[in-house]
């Protein structure tokens, strides 16, 4: 039995206080009625003897503590799903906002999802080419990774992931393919820019898009992210597609968590962000992978702006504790006019070793890219030492490094927007950039190789 | 049966009323789906519960349950290959019975109850035993033996003791205790985890956990029994270094604790161990692990309680005589548990949130470790490792945890990031990390190793000193102004970094090193260094010493197999001298000529 409550005591920014309530259930979704019938959601906080606190999903304006009417549904926060979703544009509640007709549920699915049994996960071991050889050769994605980019503000990572979703494939393979996109308190200009990329493309019909702007309240960007998940989840687990997942910004959605911890006045942890910021942020990140039972799987790629572009603020750290590595753009390369702007040497992928070799990609590749890895390091310390010191003050080795240095980041790094690179192209521009090199140097590549595929 | 009423949730906190004759840290379930809790804190007749499963759709006016036992595991054959919860729910099962995603409310034994095992006594009727003593075996895995024994505080004769297939609750013998009455055994026991399994005596640590890590074993060794952490920022490596010590440390069990991390990471080792050869035994590593995960997206109570669950199964093979590792990922996770409920509770906080209460926490954890004599007549002697991770903030390691930690144990693993960008793996820092068993376990590296193993690998440290101080000036004049032997001095320390500290995890070869063959692989280097410092003294070019072809042998030598190593680095030191002395003959020859 659903009832009513005109008991709102309190409404105090995201937050309101409902007295003398009867058989509330915590984590509850909730729906307030305003005195013009205007209906706005929200959700149980905690549940104190008969008072309860609730969590507001929309802003507050216009509520009215002696005339709004709230009930409790009986159910946590739920999405309506069907495999229809593929090529609509969704509000951050789960609403269509693309004029179409109303979208006739098969289930409606709890946006926060449960736990994957470690003994049921599959451990993501299928390459995926992206065409970007500084992910594809050097920090490899496989099928069921979550990899964000750190970015910074200004930086293009924008255009970055919209190459991943055009040009992402696995090799020799035709398979059901989905993406879904989380708009996460973005400008109205960069959601258009992936929508028009994905229209372009011809991707968006196979695309699910859910669209929570700058201008809409900030406190629906704590579900959009669970509801573009929970479309994902049915996606991948039940309807056996493999899902990308793209979700921007993080950092607004981090600083939505920040305002509902504010609010209730708990102590808090670094920079004021939560205690629990890596509990909330785990929650949704460990929700890509792939699982017994099913032929789907979820990769995914959320992206996030880093404050001062300083990787230690705590989304970034975080985030870089349960992702499986990260894709880092510099600035500094960026200047440069290098693009896609990757910084190499921080960033990583995890998962890598299982994804590459023989079978999967090249035999040569793992020895290429710890070589390449290497040798870059090696190559830009000699080049912050000529700054200080002068070319004159270099060993010959370290002048060829230094070169080795220039030519991988004009060469293998910058590649543009638009250029889709195979694997083997790849590999192949390594050991091209390798031979600036004397074969004695490389040490990171077992002889044979060495032997295959050394350029004259 | 003690019942109350739920007044309160918040989150993972649940206050109930009506509590007032349960115990402090009492199991209880909560709800209608049973959900597992435990009581944290009392206030007249209100309790305040942990839960340890997600909470959502608890209301107020819902029933709580007391069990009137503490939270508890069970101890028994069967343990081993497992992967349980943070609270022993085996994961295996649970997916079986409910499929891939973790539903609420389930109730799972930790051990199966229908499987049979072979139970052979060790003792006969009229035995008298005391706590500790062992009745008889069970092979669990192929490589692993499981006493029986008595559990702590029984003391009694044995009346009756039988060979048979049992299941572990069968009964498979009687004990008369000393007051009369008679108990039953079975295969299995219960132990509450937060308590510390008793033994006789604890003893100091004095025999190294080989690793086969070179950096570890040559410059930061562990004592079995002793304890150590793994702090470093993401990226560097740490789980890495983690998986290579449960994968190759000279133990007999390994716990292994996936406490708050990624749910991929503990389906690694649950797909790979069982793949992998113990390079003792021959056998799968699966056969010596036990496996906790609390990933993160399971409930984080549940989070605070996975450490204990683990350090007592182990305590729990240690008392039967083995050396047992736990391995702990990451213990900051668990303290962030620790502040998560301190919050809820609305504790005063310490440090950056964190409780108190969390430095004694941290300690009482890693106190546990220790290399001891176990209960039982026969004096048998165990040890348990406790070595942690910690993942520190923007890797800054002043932070609560790291510091409260490194109060606590003995070797400091520090991981750094730059080396990890460079690719140096393992990234561990070899001038901010210590050990502090380094002492203590010489005599044992100079009787069951080398003579010469502590002199050498204090001279390793000592030339990466040194080049750290070269370095410096490098930086500031340029290479050029250092005189010959200082840059044979930088060649040499970057050789002990490439060809000696750098160690492919995922490289067959090398992945793993024998004790001896370190010894042998750092001869090879400071043979090198010793000649070329000669050959430069008697005017060889530093140059032309440095771009030696042999350097590149010496580069791959640590990728030579056990069984070949001894032959061909002998092979290699007479390429080193042979080159050596045509640079000096040459070096000689120009003089003349001039």
């Amino acid at each position: 039995m659903i009832r009513e409550y005109k008991t709102i005591e309190e409404v105090a920014g995201p937050l309101m206080l409902v007295k003398q309530v009867d058989g509330v259930k915590y984590d509850e979704l909730g729906e307030i009625e305003l005195p013009n019938g205007d209906v706005r959601r929200c959700r149980v906080l905690e549940v104190n003897g008969r008072n309860v606190l609730v969590q507001l999903f929309e802003s507050s304006a216009g509520l009215n503590l002696a005339e709004s009417k709230v009930r409790f549904l009986g159910h946590g926060v739920e999405l309506g799903v069907s495999p229809n979703m593929l090529g609509r544009v969704f509000n951050g509640m789960g609403e269509p906002i693309d004029g179409g007709a109303k979208l006739i549920p098969e289930k409606s699915l709890d946006i926060n999802g449960t736990p994957i049994n470690p003994a049921a996960r599959f451990y993501p071991s299928e390459f995926i080419q992206t065409g970007i050889s500084t992910i594809d050769g050097l920090n490899t994605l496989v099928r069921g990774q979550k990899l964000p980019i750190f970015s910074g503000s200004g930086l293009p990572h924008a255009n970055l992931a919209a190459q991943i979703a055009r040009q992402a494939k696995v090799r020799g393979k035709d398979e059901k393919f989905a993406v879904v996109f989380a708009a996460v308190g973005i400008t109205f200009e960069e959601a258009d820019f992936f929508i028009s990329d994905f229209k372009k493309t011809g991707a968006i019909d196979r695309t699910v898009l859910f669209i929570n702007l700058a201008s809409d309240a900030a406190i629906e960007r704590i579900s959009t992210p669970r509801m573009a998940l929970t479309a994902a989840e049915y996606l991948a687990f039940e309807c056996d597609m493999h899902v990308l997942v793209i979700i921007t910004d993080i950092t607004n959605y981090a600083e939505a968590l920040r305002e509902v911890s504010a609010a209730r006045k708990e102590v808090p942890g670094r920079r004021g962000y939560p205690g629990y910021l890596y509990t909330d942020l785990a929650t949704m990140y460990e929700r890509a992978g792939r699982k017994m039972g099913s032929e789907g799987s979820i990769t995914m790629i959320p992206i996030l702006t880093m404050p001062e572009d300083d990787k230690t603020h705590p989304i970034p750290d975080l985030t870089g504790y349960i992702t499986e590595g990260q894709i880092i753009l510099s600035r500094d390369m960026y200047r440069k006019g290098y693009l896609p702007p990757v910084d190499v040497l921080p960033s990583l992928s995890r998962l890598k070793d299982k994804g590459i070799g023989e079978g999967k990609t090249r035999e040569d590749h793992a020895g290429t890219m710890n070589q390449l890895f290497s040798s870059y390091a090696r190559g830009k310390e000699a080049k912050e030492l000529m700054v200080v010191l002068g070319e004159a003050a270099l060993t010959p080795m370290d002048r060829l490094y230094a070169k080795f240095a220039d030519a991988f980041e004009e060469k293998y790094i910058n590649q543009g927007f638009n250029e889709n690179r195979t694997i083997e192209e790849t590999l192949d521009l390594g050991w091209e950039l390798l031979s600036i090199l004397p074969k004695s140097e490389m040490k990171r590549i077992k002889p044979e190789m060495v032997e295959k595929y050394w350029k004259k | 049966m003690i019942e109350g009423k739920i007044l309160k949730v918040s989150g993972p906190l649940v206050i109930a009323e009506g509590m007032r004759e349960a115990n402090m840290f009492d199991v209880v379930r909560v709800g209608e789906k049973r959900l597992i809790g435990e009581i944290i804190e009392m206030h007249g007749d209100r309790a305040s519960i942990q839960v340890y499963e997600e909470t959502a759709g608890i209301g107020r006016g819902d029933k709580v349950v007391s069990t009137g036992a503490p939270l508890s595991v069970e101890l028994g054959p069967g343990l081993i290959t497992n992967i349980y919860d943070g609270i022993q729910r085996p994961l295996e099962a649970m997916r079986e019975k409910c499929g891939a995603n973790i539903t609420k409310g389930i109730d799972e034994p930790a051990l199966d109850r229908t499987k049979r095992w072979h139970f052979v006594p060790a003792l006969k009727f009229g035995d008298t035993v005391e706590a500790g003593d062992v009745y008889g075996t069970v092979q669990e895995t192929e490589v692993l033996v499981h006493k029986i024994m008595v559990p702590p505080g029984k003391k009694g004769t044995v009346v009756d003791l039988r060979e048979g297939e049992y299941r572990i609750t069968d009964r498979i013998g009687k004990i008369k205790l000393e007051d009369g009455t008679i108990e039953e055994i079975t295969l299995m026991q219960k132990w509450p985890v937060r308590v510390s399994r008793p033994y006789a005596q604890k003893l100091p640590p004095v025999e190294p956990m080989i690793s086969g890590q070179r950096v570890i074993d040559a410059l930061f060794p562990i004592a079995k029994g002793g304890t150590a952490c793994v702090p470093g920022p993401f990226g560097s490596g740490k789980t890495v270094v983690q998986h290579q010590l449960a994968k190759w440390s000279d133990v007999d069990l390994v716990v292994y604790i996936g406490c708050g991390e990624r749910g991929n990471e503990m389906t690694d080792v649950l797909r790979e161990f069982p793949e992998l050869q113990d390079p003792r035994t021959g056998k799968s590593l699966m056969m010596r692990t036990v496996l906790i995960a609390n990933t993160s997206d399971m409930p984080v109570a549940a989070r605070e309680a996975s450490i204990y669950t683990g350090i007592t199964i182990a305590e729990y093979y240690r008392d039967m005589g083995y050396s047992v590792a736990v391995i702990a990922d990451s213990t900051s996770r668990w303290a962030e548990a620790l502040r998560e409920m301190s919050g809820r509770l609305e504790e005063m906080p310490g440090e950056e949130g964190y409780p108190a209460y969390l430095t004694s926490r941290l300690a009482q954890f890693y106190e546990r470790a220790g290399k001891v004599i176990c209960l039982g007549s026969d004096g048998r002697e165990g040890a348990l490792s406790a070595i942690g991770a910690v993942s520190p903030q923007g890797g800054d390691i002043s932070e609560p945890v790291t510091q409260a930690t490194l109060r606590i144990v003995k070797v400091f693993w520090g991981l750094d990031a730059s080396l990890a960008y460079r690719r140096h793996f393992p990234a561990i820092n070899w001038l901010n990390s210590y050990s502090l068993y380094r002492d203590r376990l010489s005599d044992w590296f100079r009787d069951n190793v080398s003579k010469s193993w502590m002199d050498n690998t204090a001279r390793l440290l000592k030339t990466l000193q040194i080049e750290n101080d070269l370095q410096e000036i490098v930086k500031l004049v340029g290479v050029d102004a250092l005189s010959a032997e200082d840059r044979m001095t930088l060649e040499l320390a970057q050789s002990i970094r490439e060809d000696f500290l750098q160690q492919n995890a995922f490289e067959d070869t090398d992945s793993f090193t024998e004790l001896d063959k370190q010894n042998a692989l750092i001869e090879l280097i400071f043979s090198f260094g010793d000649k070329a410092n000669k050959a430069i003294a008697t005017g060889a070019d530093i140059q032309s010493v440095s771009e030696l072809p042999v350097r590149e042998r010496i580069g791959r030598a640590k990728a030579i197999p056990y069984e070949s190593y001894k032959t061909e680095y002998a092979k290699i030191d007479a390429e080193i001298t042979e080159q050596l002395d045509a640079l000096t003959a040459k070096a000689a020859a120009d003089a003349d000529f001039i």
